[in-house]
């Protein structure tokens, strides 16, 4: 099979500024003679090393990766927007890049002068763009707006504009930079069809992007960049599971990170404000200390610490404690918090009536969550100790989180246990086996190799 | 050179609708809108002309009355040179978003400025013409336009490229141009005679090819003779060199431009 795409052990290297060196300036350059040599690179930062692939004809591309693994720099590549520092990369055929929609938009004239100056600039001729005008328009579903500047379009129209014209290129090949994000359902929907369409008209398509979904949808085979590295390629759906497993592991590392550096911050300090929701949730820890929560560990049914967990699961809150002096006014608590500020759950031991008759030394709470039914996202996990009446001997407040995966999207926060029932005229076919990711079996996951 | 030459005309239907667009969004908005290109010129030499026959008369000598008919042959033309440079300097930089994410032939954009410059210099021109025609002064020299036009043309485009290229990676460029861009007004002859200027200071003013430039337009259109041919030829061989040196400055940085950027 003829190939589109050809990539040879491609590198690319980005020479990264010292502060110094981005103001220099020419007046410095040109007494020292250095004008050219200080165009060559010092400081570099490798964001594509040794990849290596092939794209058939006709064929879609899906490539997948963490922001800065170096998807974008392999796409404008491709596009021709720069060129590899070592190796070789050809692509076939004509070449339409959507890596930023509407990119050489005027603001001040008319989505109609725009679409002819960005349908020339995209490599038609100005009779092309005049034939195939009016399909432009109608896709992007602007007729009402087409004379008007485009400083007044809605950034979605804005989108679905630049979407149309880079579309109507008719290119051989198309890259895609994950710019379905931008519009609605419907115009998404539209997106996705035309680029169906595409493929069935045998075009080559490369798609970047970080919707796994549609990636295994849509594409017949996928690469995996890790650090500017081929990580894995091949099946989609096998790829994408290596990754969303790979992620996970990666979380799981910073989330230990982050609960290593809670434990070890002095009392006073709270720890960035970026956990500060709109609900005026704010991370923190404070008390009079007399009970000291010396230790919080997240850990899963086989009590083995994770921050990772799947629908299902079970996740245990332990608590090291600590009194110095005998005490029997105290109570645990725990609340449970969703990545905004949403509180899911709050219990503590004196709203469920526990008798507290002495506490004296090193002592161990631990509250076990059974079956989590959450949703996907991330969580916050509030520990305390207090008095009865409140006042709080250790309060830590979003010092520890976790996160839950799943392969279904619903949304939301708690999942209950439920299931479809469809009878009469209505009829669905139920899905494929979707089974939640196990994490449970290698331990670490294979992102701690990684 | 020719390869650059050769690129260029093969976008010249993008140069044209981007020339196009720059026209049209210029005075977009305005309540004058187009009319601008004709009412700037006019303005600007009604400043220079109460300047410099209110405010300090009798800088000028006789061979130079009418005074602001003048200043008008060689500001017109000294307005798209600035204008251009000025504009280019940074073009690279404005368009930014285009180098970055569409696969877009870089030198287009100073060559844009300049173009939507030129034009604007040659809507003016029918101002000049006009005015020239009132005062009695059109003779046939003024067809002879196109050289001293053609000369300026090459040696803009030359700049533009290089100072486009240059300012991208360094920054100041744009700053100290337009201090530059000043003094070289002055070490133009626009609001003073070539021909009366002695000493080192005409040796100076030998060595710029604008000088030449200039003088030829006066002396077209102003004088309505021309007999500057000599050195026109000459600032036409340093404009030929200035484009080559530009264009080569402009491929050489070419692909540091994304990221540069």
């Amino acid at each position: 099979m003829s190939r589109a795409v050809v990539a040879r052990d491609v590198a690319k290297v980005y020479r990264r500024f010292l502060h110094q060196k981005q103001f220099r300036t020419l007046k410095s350059a040109l007494l020292t003679g250095s004008l050219l040599s200080d165009l060559s690179p010092e400081e570099t930062f490798t964001a594509l090393d040794g990849v290596t692939f092939e794209v058939p004809k006709g064929t879609t591309f899906g490539v997948i990766g963490e922001n800065g693994s170096g998807k974008s720099t392999l796409l404008k590549l491709m596009a021709g927007i720069t060129k590899p520092t070592r190796g070789s990369l050809v692509v076939e055929g004509r070449v339409s890049a959507l890596i930023e929609l509407g990119a050489g938009f005027h603001p001040e004239i008319s989505g109609r002068e725009n679409v002819a100056i960005n349908g020339i600039m995209l490599g038609l001729t100005r009779r092309q763009v005049e034939e195939r005008f009016d399909d432009i328009v109608a896709f992007a579903e602007l007729e009402e707006f087409i004379d008007a500047p485009v400083k007044t379009y809605s950034s979605g129209m804005y989108a679905r504009l630049g979407f149309a014209v880079a579309i109507h290129v008719d290119p051989d090949v198309l890259l895609i930079d994950e710019v379905l994000a931008v519009g609605d359902e419907a115009f998404t929907r539209k997106c996705l069809d035309k680029i169906a369409e595409f493929r069935r008209r045998g075009k080559t398509i490369l798609i970047v992007t970080h919707s796994l979904g549609l990636v295994e949808k849509m594409c017949d085979d996928a690469l995996w960049l890790r650090h500017g590295r081929v990580a894995d390629r091949g099946d989609p759906k096998r790829v994408t599971d290596a990754y969303l497993t790979y992620v996970a592991g990666g979380e799981e590392a910073l989330l230990a990170a982050g609960h290593a550096a809670a434990e070890t911050a002095p009392p006073a300090e709270s720890p960035p404000g970026e956990k500060a929701g709109p609900h005026g949730y704010r991370a923190g820890r404070w008390g009079s200390r007399e009970v000291e929560i010396t230790r919080v560990r997240l850990l899963d049914g086989r009590g083995r610490e994770r921050h990772v967990y799947v629908p299902g699961e079970s996740l245990t809150v332990a608590l090291s404690v600590r009194s110095a002096t005998p005490l029997q006014d105290f109570v645990f608590g725990l609340g449970l918090f969703a990545a905004d500020g949403t509180n899911v759950y709050g219990t503590n031991t004196d709203l469920e009536e526990f008798l507290p008759r002495r506490l004296l030394g090193e002592g161990e709470v631990r509250l076990v969550l059974e079956d989590l039914r959450l949703v996907e996202g991330t969580y916050l996990v509030d520990v305390a100790a207090h008095r009865k009446d409140g006042t709080p001997y250790d309060y830590h407040r979003g010092l520890y989180s976790f996160r839950m995966k799943s392969r279904t999207k619903d949304v939301g926060v708690y999942r209950p246990v439920h299931r479809w029932v469809f009878a009469g005229g209505a009829e669905l076919s139920p899905p494929g086996p979707r089974e939640e990711l196990d994490l449970g079996d290698e331990p670490g996951g294979p992102g701690r190799t990684g | 050179m020719l390869a650059q030459l050769a690129t260029l005309l093969r976008y010249r239907p993008l140069v044209q609708s981007l020339v196009g667009r720059e026209l049209k969004a210029r005075y977009r908005g305005s309540v004058l809108g187009f009319l601008w290109s004709f009412v700037n010129p006019l303005l600007l030499l009604l400043t220079y002309t109460i300047v410099f026959t209110k405010i300090i008369p009798g800088l000028h000598s006789a061979r130079m009355e009418p005074y602001y008919l003048f200043f008008f042959c060689g500001i017109l033309p000294w307005t798209w040179f600035s204008s251009s440079l000025a504009e280019s300097a940074g073009g690279l930089i404005a368009g930014g978003n285009l180098i970055k994410k569409v696969l877009f032939p870089a030198e287009v954009l100073p060559v844009v400025t300049v173009m939507a410059n030129l034009v604007h210099f040659l809507l003016g021109l029918p101002i000049l013409l006009a005015f020239l025609a009132w005062e009695g002064r059109l003779r046939p020299a003024a067809l002879l336009l196109p050289l001293p036009l053609l000369v300026q043309l090459v040696f803009t485009l030359g700049l533009a490229l290089g100072l486009a290229a240059l300012t991208v990676h360094f920054r100041d460029v744009q700053n100290i141009l337009s201090h530059l861009l000043h003094l070289w007004f002055f070490a133009t002859p626009i609001l003073y005679l070539y021909g009366e200027v002695q000493g080192t200071v005409r040796d100076v003013l030998r060595l710029n090819p604008m000088s030449h430039v200039i003088v030829s337009y006066q002396q077209m259109l102003f004088d309505g003779t021309f007999t500057h041919g000599r050195n026109l030829s000459l600032a036409g061989l340093v404009a030929v060199v200035a484009f080559a040196l530009g264009a080569f400055l402009f491929d050489r940085l070419r692909d540091t431009f994304a990221e540069g950027v």
